[in-house]
């Protein structure tokens, strides 16, 4: 073990100091080319009309101003259809959306990754398949299948597709092929517990970070989600929709636009900072073994 | 593993046809089935089907309005040797995914090797850094303002005053710079769930084997990196490859968003633009469908092409 060197107490190997250093600087490159336009973001919801509007113009913001939130709450509160009308649609249909999914598919994943029955690795196989088509290719046949059931222009139109996210049932049954013991789960059916109650007290508990990161997801798309091409009444929009509407207003509505932008890019950033370590977790187990 | 199963159905088959005993393992897991119908059920109305329907559609003049009827594969024909505009969609779309796809795969997996041996603090931090953009739903919307097309821009005011230019230049609406902008721009938005199980990936790597290939004669990181790391996380790189992969077949919105419908001289229109065009437009449901089947199919070929490569990392 003579290679070895020690920094930091951590065992290291094989590490050259030019090495460190060239990664140290492709890393700060494409960290700059990371933050700089989040960074803008930021300064623009700060600056007065005028620095906006400032020729030429300045990167930073020379005297913060908090008139462009104020702004976009004016514009809020003169909407045609009130403002709470929208966050509660964007709220209803997350968590309705986002619950449904993960009792859905983690119980759908439980059965594929615990139970040995005829078909699972083709179901699976099937829905790891779909994994790689974008949900736009199936825009225009899923409106015509959604007609079909009447759900265009209801909140079922944005809930019940929601259910059926692949991506949230894949990493829930990648994590509880690696995280519960089929140990544990055979014990328990020894015991005389159904599936479903071992699915429910037992698997469930063990898979925490898996619910959560299923949980943000879920989260994240039901709330960047802007208009819908399945939703037409204004009554039914989506608070990202009526911001996009409040800041298309032109000139005058910059501060107010940049503003907006601020606060939806905060919702998911947030969420994720407080979520990070449990989302790193589940993804420990995403990877595809074929 | 295998093996194991193996033994097992051999002693409980026996005696039994594999009809008979399929219908016998069927019957006594008859609970499965029930957990997972709500969500095969879902997935099938909402995922399957549209697929199968936009197959079978795809060889008929469905309108919406009149019944259709069968016309086999002149929709097809149509795309490849009568539809200009098709031709310039398909090449966008592969210059788009074949630069987007592999940069961005490779940006992911080098980040997450680059912070892996930093302190879990510094590591979070990096993480939510390049991680930001690709959650923070319209954000990107803030290219158009760096890059906007009058002199207050601050992309067009550095370089006006740096000398570079002596006009301001209408970036996003200029044939020639529309493509390379929504390519930085798609690489921004980039760093999504491939990163992040690029992260873990590395995370979970045993740190033994690092120690054993020391002593087995792995010489730098480079060495290490080929003959250790990635045979190791081989199924985090397949399962990253199919994100990177859909991700950048998906751009589409981006784009609509930044330069307008169409862009100008149709410079950065995509496969997913022209379907947009037929299916949501103009409701030419037939002809759409035909271009969503060649959606499929490109990222079909495109998964098995990835496939075929990454067996091959490590050896």
């Amino acid at each position: 073990m003579a290679r070895l060197r020690t920094r930091k107490h951590k065992v290291v190997l094989s590490r050259s100091a030019g090495g460190d250093a060239g990664i140290t600087v492709v890393l700060t490159v494409l960290g700059i080319f990371m933050v700089l336009p989040m960074a803008y973001v930021l300064m623009q919801a700060f600056k007065p009309l005028d620095e906006l509007w400032m020729y030429p113009p300045r990167f930073y913001v020379m005297n913060p101003t908090t008139s462009n939130f104020k702004d976009l709450f004016t514009l809020m509160n003169t909407s045609w259809v009130p403002f709470s009308r929208y966050i509660f649609n964007t709220v209803f249909t997350s968590v309705m959306g986002t619950f449904g999914h993960l009792f859905i598919a983690s119980m759908c994943a439980y059965a594929l990754a615990k139970i040995k029955f005829p078909g699972h690795k083709w179901i699976f196989k099937t829905i790891q398949t779909s994994l790689m088509f974008h949900s736009t290719v199936t825009a225009v046949t899923s409106f015509i299948l959604m007609s079909a059931f009447h759900m265009i222009d209801t909140y079922l139109a944005i809930i019940i597709p929601a259910w059926g996210y692949t991506l949230g049932l894949y990493l829930m049954k990648q994590f509880m092929d690696t995280n519960v013991s089929d140990a544990v789960l055979e014990s328990a059916r020894l015991d005389g517990a159904s599936e479903l109650r071992t699915y429910w007290t037992i698997a469930m508990p063990m898979v925490k970070p898996a619910w959560l990161t299923l949980i943000i997801y879920s989260f994240q798309s039901l709330w960047n989600a802007g208009s819908s091409i399945y939703i037409y009444s204004e009554q039914l929009k989506s608070f990202n929709y009526a911001i996009g509407q409040i800041t298309a207003g032109g000139i005058k509505r910059a501060g107010a636009s940049a503003a907006a932008t601020v606060l939806m890019m905060m919702v998911p950033i947030l969420v994720f900072v407080i979520s990070q370590s449990n989302i790193i977790e589940t993804m420990g187990s995403s990877g595809m073994k074929d | 593993m295998s093996n194991h199963t193996a033994k097992k159905k051999a002693v409980s088959r026996k005696d039994l046809t594999y009809r008979q005993w399929i219908w016998k393992e069927m019957k006594k897991n008859w609970v499965a089935y029930l957990m997972i119908l709500p969500y095969v059920l879902i997935f099938t109305i909402f995922t399957v089907a549209p697929v199968a329907l936009s197959i079978v559609i795809s060889f008929t003049d469905f309108n919406m309005l009149q019944m259709p009827n069968v016309v086999w594969l002149d929709n097809y024909i149509n795309l490849f040797f009568a539809d200009d505009i098709f031709l310039i969609a398909l090449k966008n779309t592969f210059v788009f995914a074949v630069i987007v796809g592999p940069v961005s795969y490779l940006m992911s997996f080098l980040v997450a090797w680059f912070i892996n041996e930093l302190s879990p603090r510094i590591r979070a931090i990096v993480t939510l850094v390049f991680y930001a953009p690709s959650i923070s739903g319209q954000v990107y919307l803030i290219w158009g303002t760096l890059f906007s097309a009058d002199s207050y821009g601050w992309v067009n005011a550095t370089l006006l005053e740096l000398g570079f230019i002596t006009t301001p230049i209408a970036w996003f609406m200029d044939a020639d710079y529309v493509m390379p902008l929504c390519i930085v721009v798609a690489l921004w938005t980039s760093l999504g769930t491939s990163f992040l199980s690029f992260i873990a990936g590395l995370q979970g790597i045993d740190r033994s084997l690092y120690e054993a290939g020391a002593v087995d004669g792995v010489k730098n990181r480079w060495q290490e990196l080929w003959y250790i790391t990635l045979p190791s996380m081989r199924p985090q790189l397949m399962f990253g490859a199919i994100m990177a992969i859909t991700g950048s077949f998906g751009f589409g919105g981006v784009v609509t968003a930044l330069c307008g419908f169409p862009s100008v001289d149709y410079a950065a229109h995509t496969i997913m633009h022209h379907l947009e065009d037929f299916g949501g437009q103009r409701y030419e449901i037939g002809y759409s469908s035909a271009i969503a089947v060649v959606l499929f199919a490109i990222m079909i070929a495109a998964n098995t092409i990835v496939k075929k490569v990454l067996s091959k990392v490590g050896n």
